[in-house]
């Protein structure tokens, strides 16, 4: 499976005009055809088409992902380098969204025809709509332009010594921003997917016989209700993950956050196939690890498919 | 009375401003600097371009040094002499000079570097003449050149020429992957590599044993990527950000000159002398009849390019040679924004309107990256349409399928940007040689310009080494170009360097390489 990935994705990223050549020649204001030749010597690219394939192939299975043409660095070492922040940006976002999302989902169900509940439809069209670049600068211009409390681009301040307590506080405060900006377009979809699923559980026959019991309306609400609604939240939660890489590709451009998602964006630009290679590989990775979690939590909050394989 | 009142008010101001420029350098502080791109590694030998060059020049000095006014000065050289054949050019290095790991500086390394350039770098003519390189002691380098090369000061300075320790770079026989070009990078520069995390940030400490005395006055640079402009424009306002470079949107220069605390300057951009053009391919038909070209180049308005799209900030170029040269072209035909010249020159090129009104129908290519370079190619659309010329703008999908499309000459015309580097010999003959036709690379005569004339022309100057007569010679070769038409020159790119004057003192603006000189008088106020 993930050795057809590597094919298919080598195949078409060769098919790509350009490579890196044009690209160190157009950033370097000039060139000559020996460099040219020197460079793509150097990386292996004047070999014919099925050797690279065959060569880099070999190499994955060793588990070597090769050596960036940009960076000049081993690409696991670059991509690990990278995973970090954009994990932290993306996981904090998602469980912020989620959380919260669901958590507005609730409270607007048991009123639907409420103010809240309506505050929670606009706030779910708005931020569903809104691109997140545009919802990203809007924060950029209250935040740090107008307020002036929040910081603009980076992790963290680089002058920060590593490790110490003020560098912690200070990636949190890097955080901030990029997590408000892409939870802004999950937290839409929670909010809207979970109310939708919170009114049609809360009017299935199990509910009337908890009510019938005399449960108060939160323990109905919340332990029995809840369990059953936010079974769509996990599939969608599940299957968004695997699409983290596309929405935080633009919160991290904006903000410079040095994440996985900007390293793709700026090695496809620069023609660096080692790189995003390495990069597809490892998000096909996540996708089938995300799956895999994703299955387990049904069976953590549904009972059914817990006993579907003892039945 | 008021006249004499203005006089005193203005000798104030004078006499303010010289109280200002003559402030003592303090020592100590970090300098934070901003730039769109981070380059994968800082060995300028290796590789031209700004993201190189700019940190490449701080960690590694050069022989020379430039100020700006086109005159060499001492770095690593103590002197330089020129035989008066010009086929002998002789450098005394300084005795105290070290690596930033304390080894002495010699003439086997200056030996080492240019052979490096020689081999690795991609502006080839630079030191093509240099034939061998003799040592007779360690601090003295002699070139031996197969003939004059009046380049080759220039080529000696900034990003162009930097000394690299042969016992660090030379021992690998591929020099291009050496892990020392990006990590543990040792040059002589006034400041040393603290820490680069690739494509986030560069931190510089100062070189304590730097060869100049007392320099460099700041602790610390932090050379921080931030792509997106208005990021970059929001840290400078906020002051996070103290010095950004090559900034060329026109409305966020509007924005940035009106803030109290930052200057703008267009100052430091004449060696690289940046152009923007509209490039013809002379192969395919109707290019390769000059009326046609003229006729185009007349055609668009470049005062409403400049004034409008550009607000100002960039500068009209008349010919190959950018206007900072001591080379500009002068008595060159202006192609005054004229229609009915331009319409005049396509009927006498039997291009004539046919039943819609239509002469020629044909294509056009622009450079990818930038808002102001498609909406420029668009105005030119609708200005050709005027004369009778329907174009179709092709837009590239990146960079790299632009660059294809053009180094293979698979195109009509192409809106394109080309750097002077400095000398003609580096940057301006690869656009007009007829032997630097060469598909598949960049930059080179992608017109397929073909003149026997211009070709002797830059032969000629490529081995003057007196100034005067060099400059007669490149007068006459644009004469030639600009009447010939390969390109129609537009303009300067609108480059500008903008500091925060409250934190920032001697920014590096005073050199023709700009911020690719050494930051070595720049101090924290």
């Amino acid at each position: 499976m993930l050795l057809a990935v590597i094919i298919f994705n080598f195949i078409l990223l060769s098919l790509v005009p350009g490579d890196i050549a044009d690209t160190l020649a157009g950033e370097s204001g000039g060139a000559s055809q020996e460099v040219m030749d020197d460079i793509r010597r150097t990386y292996g690219l004047d070999r014919p088409f099925h050797i690279q394939l065959a060569t880099y192939v070999g190499k994955v299975l060793q588990g070597d992902l090769g050596t960036s043409y940009y960076f000049n660095l081993p690409v696991t070492e670059l991509i690990l380098g990278r995973v970090a922040p954009t994990l932290l940006l993306v996981v904090t976002a998602l469980v912020l969204a989620i959380l919260i999302g669901t958590l507005f989902g609730v409270i607007a169900s048991r009123k639907p025809n409420k103010l809240f509940s309506h505050f929670v439809t606009v706030l779910a069209l708005v931020g569903f709509s809104a691109p997140v670049f545009w919802t990203a600068f809007l924060l950029i211009v209250l935040f740090v332009a107008m307020l002036e409390i929040m910081p603009l681009s980076g992790l963290v301040d680089p002058t920060t010594p590593r490790g110490t307590l003020a560098w912690y506080l200070d990636v949190l405060h890097h955080l901030f921003l990029p997590v408000l900006s892409l939870s802004s377009i999950y937290l839409a979809a929670y909010s809207r997917l979970a109310r939708a699923s919170m009114m049609d559980v809360l009017g299935s026959d199990y509910i009337r016989t908890a009510r019938a019991k005399g449960l108060g309306e939160t323990t109905v609400t919340y332990k029995h209700a809840l369990r059953n609604a936010v079974i769509p939240v996990i599939t969608i939660a599940g299957l968004q993950f695997s699409h983290i890489f596309s929405g935080a590709v633009v919160v991290e451009t904006v903000f410079t956050w040095p994440g996985l998602g900007t390293l793709a964006f700026e090695s496809i630009l620069r023609g660096d196939t080692p790189t995003i290679m390495g990069i597809l590989f490892f998000s096909a990775m996540i996708v089938i690890i995300v799956n895999l979690l994703t299955d387990i939590a049904y069976r953590v909050v549904d009972p059914r498919i817990r006993s579907a394989r003892n039945a | 009375m008021k006249k004499l009142l203005a006089t005193l008010t203005s000798a104030a101001v004078l006499a303010t401003a010289a109280a200002v420029s003559a402030e003592e350098p303090k020592r100590g502080g970090t300098l934070t600097f901003s730039y769109g791109i981070i380059a994968g590694h800082f060995n300028p030998a290796i590789a031209s371009g700004t993201p190189t060059g700019i940190p490449g020049t701080q960690l590694f000095a050069a022989l020379l040094r430039f100020d700006d006014e086109w005159n060499p000065k001492p770095y690593l050289a103590e002197s330089w002499e020129i035989s008066d054949d010009g086929l002998t050019v002789t450098i005394k290095l300084r005795a105290n000079a070290r690596f930033h790991d304390g080894m002495p500086i010699t003439s086997e390394d200056v030996k080492f570097s240019i052979e490096t350039y020689q081999e690795h770098h991609p502006f080839k003519p630079m030191y093509a003449p240099v034939e061998s390189i003799d040592t007779p002691d360690p601090l003295t380098a002699v070139f031996n050149l197969s003939n004059p090369h009046p380049a080759i000061l220039l080529a000696f300075s900034s990003q162009l020429g930097v000394i690299i320790p042969k016992h660090v770079y030379g021992n690998t026989d591929n020099i291009r992957q050496h892990p020392q070009n990006s990590q543990n990078v040792v040059g002589s520069g006034p400041f040393k590599l603290k820490e680069f995390k690739p494509g986030e940030y560069i931190i510089m400490e100062r070189n304590e044993d730097y060869f100049l005395e007392g320099k460099p006055y700041i602790d610390q640079i932090v050379y921080k990527k931030i792509s997106e402009t208005t990021s970059r424009v929001i840290s400078l306002e906020k002051g996070d950000v103290d010095m950004t470079a090559f900034e060329s949107n026109a409305p966020f220069l509007d924005r940035l000159k009106k803030n109290e605390h930052l200057t703008l300057t267009p100052d430091g951009y004449s060696a690289i002398g940046p152009l923007e053009w509209l490039a013809f391919n002379t192969k395919h038909e109707p290019f390769d009849d000059k009326r046609v070209r003229q006729a185009i180049a007349y055609a668009i308005d470049k005062e409403f390019i400049l004034k409008v799209l550009y607000g100002g900030y960039a500068q009209r170029s008349l010919g190959p040679i950018h206007p900072g040269s001591v080379f500009a072209p002068k008595d060159v035909n202006p192609y005054t924004y004229d229609i009915e010249k331009a319409k005049e020159l396509l009927d006498e090129a039997g291009y004539t309107p046919d039943a819609d009104g239509i002469r020629i129908r044909t294509t056009l290519n622009y450079i990818p990256g930038g808002a102001t370079w498609k909406r420029k190619t668009e105005f030119v659309k609708a200005q050709l349409k005027k004369v009778g010329i329907d174009v179709t703008i092709k837009a590239s999908a990146d960079f790299r399928a632009w660059i294809k499309t053009v180094s293979n000459h698979e195109f009509d015309m192409t809106m394109d940007s080309v750097f002077n580097w400095g000398d003609p010999v580096i940057g301006v003959h690869r656009t007009y040689q007829s032997t630097n036709i060469r598909p598949g690379v960049p930059w080179h005569n992608t017109q397929q310009f073909q003149n026997a004339a211009v070709d002797e022309l830059m032969e000629k100057a490529g081995k003057e080494l007196d100034r005067d007569k060099r400059a007669a010679l490149y007068q006459e070769m644009q004469k030639i170009v600009v009447d010939e038409a390969p390109i129609a020159y537009l303009h300067t790119s609108p480059y500008h360097t903008v500091f925060n004057h409250d934190r920032v003192g001697n920014p590096p603006v005073d050199s023709i390489w700009g911020v690719s000189s050494p930051w070595d008088e720049v101090y924290i106020k």
